[in-house]
């Protein structure tokens, strides 16, 4: 009889402690005789999180060094866009609707939880398809989708664009803040004190855009980047398979993740993005502005765009943020949650100054969550 | 603290920050402030508890809101070693309501009474304009007679050992995929159940009993995580013995949740002199709903006032109080 796939079936495996310790032991023998330290940037915030919660480097070799990086898209989403979605949701014709854990990041006002609290209708999503019931149900109010993400949740926005238009659906605009790996990932390894060694590449991201977007890395940059799934056996097996690119001193591209992971990616999902998106530059909250980094709605998908419907109420002046605040420093992975003067003190998930420890996704939350205290 | 926002209802750390500035200060007292399951007064004679209830939806696979309200009184009771007698229950009920749903969940709540022996002896019943309340609240309180005594959370020690008496996060993880609208073809049900009977076997054993309580909202997280700071203790939980249904688990893979902060609505955590530990396993594994009772950790002076998570391959990591809104991953 052939047994039907379960849930379990996909990561059961992946956390076996026999394949974890024989992981480790693998890595020791490899660099037995390396003695350099090994400073791994995990750019997703995903693996952060595994690293953490499963306490990796409690039992990784002393000469593995993470780095964390800013893969998170509420962590480095800018403070003004926040603002931008807070007014948007005080309007009163509008339900804003959202990924997650946005919804917690503190703007200049406050967050979107707050404006709700003062009665603006803020909803989140599991996928952005939940806006066209929303919006059938409130036919009277504008579903503005403050959309967020990196490459794996963009195409779904497109998904409900395409929808909006084939249905004609006159109540749903779109905020665009979507935003791409490479590019920041190149912002980091071209600043001159960058740390980062090698790459541990976002699983979820090369799903839809490929391998092949990290390609440039150990052509260009000499650094090794492994694609890797978010399991602590893929995790351990991506940080193995780079420990031996530095031991026999090759520079490669390569993909631990390949159950899911291809070179070319989704291509359909790729064809739907280039449909209504086009590149334009975004600020990386830490990193700054970069070129060619996030999305915007085309030109003649314009009367979609909530920026433009609602342009006046929009705030224009650029954020302030709290200068002891070392989050841009975590996200381009110049300091660690622990550098921070204001991590488990003053800034806490229950009261958050920084987006890193709003988000779940965020370094300065994995630390706080799994073990700030165990030295 | 300027607004009350949704987190401060989650069961975990706004919650308690809310209770402890606005509520404890004003209400202060002696009783209050043993922070138990129950009121136990009247020199140690009866066990007094209070409840709403406001789920979402009101119907839910294994439960509805009526079972739900009887049950979290007298397990409240039940934690506290009272046998639970006289409740009392209040309806707010909005405009519109169908009368029809109204009686089967007042069936529901005369059927889980009879599982307590207790009764409803006062009510009261309010109708408010539509948009005041999401369709129904109910309020139950309860008395009851206490049968064991000296069970507190603030008694726990390193003599002691930490039992779960089932599986953890069933309820959390049914309303939240009934609430959203996730559709999943899985035995998946709440756990919604009187805990009651399975108290009174322990106290007809004679099990040494230090310390009971329900994980409702903020799941065995916040259970365990009150009792390291009201007992000044450690505890230690081996994470391969705490038993996680493969639907729970399925749940928490897709939404990015940790069942340990899944509330429960028939499950609770027992803190048990070391002794009695494998004698109270035999026991509850003879009840239906406390078949995979387990014994998941123990109590220690390694890190005072917090609870220490051992993972199967050798490392550990504290398991914090939930904070904040229940959200899914975004990634």
């Amino acid at each position: 009889m052939v047994k039907k796939l379960q849930l379990k079936d996909l990561y059961d495996g992946f956390r076996d402690p026999k394949t974890i310790k024989a992981y480790k032991k693998l890595i020791d023998i490899e660099l037995e005789n390396y003695d350099k330290t090994i400073n791994i940037m995990e750019v997703c915030g995903g693996h952060t999180h595994t690293i953490m919660k499963y306490g990796l480097p409690q039992i990784l070799n002393k000469k593995i060094n993470f780095v964390h990086g800013p893969g998170c898209p509420v962590c480095v989403m800018p403070k003004e866009r926040v603002d931008s979605a807070y007014e948007l949701s005080l309007q009163k014709d509008v339900i804003l609707v959202t990924l997650g854990d946005m919804i917690k990041v503190p703007g200049s006002r406050g967050s979107l939880q707050d404006a709700r609290a003062k009665g603006a209708d803020v909803r989140f999503v599991y996928s952005p398809m939940d806006c066209l019931k929303i919006a059938t149900e409130n036919k009277d109010k504008k579903v503005v989708f403050f959309a967020i993400g990196f490459e794996t949740t963009t195409p779904m926005t497109c998904a409900l664009l395409e929808q909006v238009i084939k249905n004609d659906i006159k109540n749903i605009l779109f905020h665009i803040n979507h935003i791409t790996v490479p590019e920041v990932m190149r912002a980091l390894v071209d600043k001159k004190d960058n740390k980062i060694d090698a790459f541990l590449g976002p699983a979820h991201v090369s799903v839809i855009s490929g391998s092949k977007i990290y390609e440039e890395f150990p052509l260009r940059y000499n650094k090794p980047v492994v694609v890797s799934g978010f399991e602590p056996v893929d995790v351990i097996e991506s940080i193995y398979m780079l420990v031996c690119q530095f031991v026999q001193n090759r520079v490669e591209l390569e993909v631990e993740y390949k159950r899911v992971v291809s070179f070319e990616g989704n291509i359909k999902a790729q064809e739907l993005v280039d449909k209504y998106l086009i590149k334009t530059s975004f600020e990386f909250r830490g990193v700054g502005t970069i070129l060619e980094s996030g999305y915007e709605l085309r030109e003649e998908y314009k009367k979609y765009n909530a920026k433009l419907v609602y342009d006046e109420i929009l705030p224009k002046n650029r954020a302030k943020e709290n200068k002891a605040c070392r989050c841009p420093d975590i996200l381009s992975g110049v300091a660690k949650p622990l550098d921070c003067k204001l991590f488990g003190t003053v800034c806490t998930p229950t009261n958050p100054i920084g987006s890193c420890m709003v988000s779940s996704e965020g370094a300065c939350s994995a630390y706080y969550k799994y073990g700030n205290l165990l030295k | 603290m300027k607004t009350v926002t949704l987190a401060h209802g989650n069961g975990g750390q706004e919650n308690n920050e809310l209770i402890k500035e606005v509520f404890y200060n004003a209400f202060k007292n002696e009783i209050l402030e043993r922070n138990e399951d129950a009121a136990v007064i009247e020199g140690g004679k009866l066990a007094l508890s209070t409840d709403s209830f406001t789920v979402s939806p009101l119907f839910f696979a294994g439960a509805d809101i009526g079972k739900l309200a009887i049950c979290g009184t007298c397990n409240d009771l039940a934690m506290m070693g009272a046998k639970p007698k006289y409740l009392t229950c209040s309806f707010i009920i909005e405009e519109g309501f169908e009368v029809s749903q109204l009686q089967s969940i007042v069936n529901s709540m005369k059927e889980e009474l009879a599982k307590n022996d207790a009764i409803i002896v006062s009510g009261d019943t309010k109708v408010v304009p539509k948009g005041s309340v999401d369709k129904l609240f109910i309020n139950t309180s309860g008395i009851g007679e206490v049968l064991y005594s000296g069970i507190s959370s603030n008694n726990i020690s390193t003599n002691d050992l930490i039992l779960v008496s089932r599986d953890i996060g069933a309820h959390g993880a049914t309303i939240y995929i009934s609430r959203e609208g996730i559709e999943l073809s899985s035995n998946l049900k709440s756990d919604c159940s009187s805990l009651f009977p399975l108290v009174k076997a322990l106290i007809d054993e004679k099990i040494k009993i230090t310390a009971l309580r329900d994980a409702t909202r903020g799941g065995l997280s916040a259970v365990l995580n009150e009792w390291v700071k009201q007992s000044n203790v450690c505890i230690e939980i081996d994470e391969r013995s705490i038993p996680v249904s493969d639907e729970v688990k399925g749940v928490c893979e897709m939404l990015g949740f940790e069942a340990t902060s899944l509330a429960n609505e028939g499950t609770f955590v027992l803190a048990i002199a070391k002794e009695d530990a494998n004698r109270t396993l035999e026991i509850l594994q003879r009840f239906e709903n406390a078949k995979n009772a387990s014994i998941i950790g123990k109590v220690t002076q390694q890190y005072p006032q917090k609870v220490v998570l051992n993972s199967s391959f050798g490392t550990k990591r504290f398991l914090d109080m939930p904070c904040g809104e229940l959200l899914p991953r975004i990634c």
